[in-house]
């Protein structure tokens, strides 16, 4: 099978653009963690909602692109009132609590979904314009996947960005380093905490938004997707975007190509790759060693 | 001394518990023992030693599994499949927690996690062994176990010994390494004790006894199914644990009668038993973070003040 060149292409296509629609959600959790060292179980349930929005602005307006800007804002705004309500009474305490607080969420919002949208399968059309099939010269491809394919490394770029070069990516690396010491020299930290927890929440929504056209909604289907983020930031280094990118990639092809050569294993194979990763670097591939 | 008297009273309410004739009623006390030998082996790992694991389902499940498949499939003997079920999780255990001790806190939740994942993903797609998502049915047990209180008793007896084997554990030398582990590993390395190894022990005794709740579980059910090793199960037996507090040796077992009690009263009225789960978590994360067994020892205190 591999040996045939289109289908190889096509693969590695698929391969791109699942990886790049898991490093958006992924992206999130890896930016939550980094800077206020939570776990977010609940990243799922965001991602989950976030295609749920989309799937109602969508019936509603009958446009996909508001759809997933309504995803991402209803995150935020979410996200803000947990963090503003609740999560902020629980850094100073053991990541225990941090970490049955967000399954508390997980929870609630599956439940929350079931009593909006009922328990029934949603689709979500491909949007205009990118429901069609794309020449690539050695095959059609649908253009929605590629225009996956090409986000990914934008927003990645993107958030590399507005980390490495901007005065707020500076005091969130800061915040990372020591909060204390930030807080001292006069910044306002538990904004700064807001405001990455409200931007890990959106990236989620809109990851879920743009997953929706791919996928079945259905109210279980935050379960399997926390499980994937972790598996990409525990490869990629927990808290490191350059590793959730790589990570996502990674998963991307492994479960793609998995599916082609080991049909019904690419689950264990994935696995497999993280132990290898775990075992040789335990801290990810671009994880640091904890101090 | 007033341990002692809830102890016996408890004990004594529990072998009376068939005499009542309500089978509803004996069926029940069989799944929260079960439960709550699984959450107090969970405690040895969180309690005592300080490691939160999120993927102790694995060991439940590999229990569970193994026993169910060596009495169904190979027609062993009970007891043989049960002490070799046991020997299973446990050795798994070791293999999982070799890899795990070597990191802590958030990264060790993690890793436990993923490897549970591991293990669910195995019975999910090994179907001619596991059954796959269909689940593993039809558990073949002893003919003296069919009958429902003769089962109790023999889970009785089980979850007795093992939580006395627990307690053993617990309240040894080695338990008091583990507290120390949990207090301040540096130092408890530097007066000569070798905290890895320590820690694995930890791993391995939680583990062991998990596969022995997991035994029971399949031979109740006549059944295993795979969402007993997923990672919500992990999450389900964790807030067992906390709800009746880690700090204490039999709180994650009141924790875990109290859990399944109001799962059962509660779903009676609604099915969103989920929400109402969640909600409490919420709450006792942010009012009650020292569980049920806290809540009881600040309220004697404040009575002695």
């Amino acid at each position: 099978m591999l040996s045939n060149p289109t289908f190889l292409f096509l693969q590695t296509f698929n391969a791109i653009a699942l990886g790049m629609n898991l490093f958006i959600i992924a992206a999130g959790l890896t930016l939550i963690f980094g800077v206020l060292r939570v776990i977010n179980f609940a990243h799922g349930a965001f991602f989950m909602l976030g295609a749920y929005v989309c799937y109602a602005i969508v019936e509603r307006a009958d446009n996909f692109w508001l759809g997933v800007l309504g995803a991402g804002l209803a995150l935020a705004c979410l996200a803000w009132i947990i963090e503003r309500g609740l999560l902020r009474r629980l850094y100073a305490r053991d990541p225990l609590m941090q970490l049955l607080f967000t399954f508390g969420l997980v929870l609630v919002l599956g439940d929350a979904v079931k009593v909006i949208w009922g328990t029934e399968q949603y689709s979500v059309a491909y949007p205009a314009g990118l429901n069609r099939a794309v020449d690539l010269g050695i095959a059609h491809y649908p253009a929605y996947l590629l225009f996956l394919c090409g986000l990914g490394p934008l927003v990645a770029l993107a958030l590399w960005l507005g980390l490495e070069r901007t005065r707020w990516g500076r005091i969130m690396r800061a915040a990372r380093q020591d909060r204390e010491m930030l807080a001292l020299l006069g910044v306002n930290v538990p904004l700064v905490y807001n405001g990455v927890f409200v931007v890990g929440a959106a990236l989620a929504g809109i990851g879920g938004a743009l997953a929706a056209p791919r996928l079945a909604l259905t109210p279980g289907m935050d379960t399997n997707i926390v499980i994937e983020c972790f598996i990409i930031v525990i490869i990629g280094g927990l808290g490191s975007l350059w590793g959730s990118f790589l990570g996502a990639l990674i998963l991307g092809i492994v479960t793609v190509f998995g599916a082609v050569l080991v049909p019904e294993w690419e689950m264990m194979l994935t696995y497999a790759l993280m132990l290898a990763v775990l075992l040789w670097r335990p801290w990810g591939l671009f994880g640091r060693e904890q101090g | 001394m007033s341990k002692i008297w809830a102890l016996l009273l408890v004990s004594a309410a529990l072998l009376c518990i068939p005499l009542l004739g309500s089978r509803y009623l004996v069926d029940l006390t069989t799944e929260i023992i079960i439960y709550a030998l699984f959450a107090l082996s969970l405690n040895v790992l969180i309690g005592y030693a300080g490691n939160v694991s999120f993927g102790h389902a694995a060991y439940f499940a590999i229990g569970g599994y193994s026993c169910a498949i060596l009495l169904t499939t190979y027609q062993w003997p009970l007891w043989l499949s049960l002490p070799t079920a046991v020997i299973i999780s446990a050795v798994a255990a070791l293999i999982i927690g070799y890899f795990c001790i070597r990191l802590t806190d958030i990264y060790f939740a993690m890793l436990t996690l993923a490897f549970s994942m591991l293990v669910w993903s195995a019975a999910f797609k090994w179907h001619p062994v596991t059954g796959g998502d269909d689940g593993f049915v039809g558990v073949r047990v002893p003919t003296l176990l069919e009958d429902r209180m003769a089962f109790y008793y023999f889970a009785l007896g089980v979850v007795g010994l093992s939580a006395a084997a627990l307690w053993r554990i617990c309240h040894s030398a080695f338990g008091r390494t583990l507290v120390a582990v949990r207090e301040n590993p540096l130092r408890t390395g530097f007066v000569g004790i070798d905290v890895r190894k320590i820690r694995l022990a930890a791993f391995v005794v939680a583990g062991t006894f998990a596969g022995i709740a997991g035994a029971l579980f399949a031979m109740y059910n006549r059944g295993m199914y795979t969402e007993s090793a997923f990672w919500t199960e992990s999450a389900q037996v964790l807030i067992m644990t906390l709800l009746g507090g880690m700090y204490s040796f039999f709180g994650p077992a009141l924790g875990a009668a109290v859990l399944y009690l109001l799962e059962v009263s509660i779903n009676q009225y609604t099915e969103y038993w989920p929400a109402i789960l969640g909600t409490l978590l919420i709450l006792i994360v942010l009012f009650l973070p020292d569980g049920l067994a806290g809540l009881a020892q600040k309220m004697r205190r404040s009575r002695k003040a």
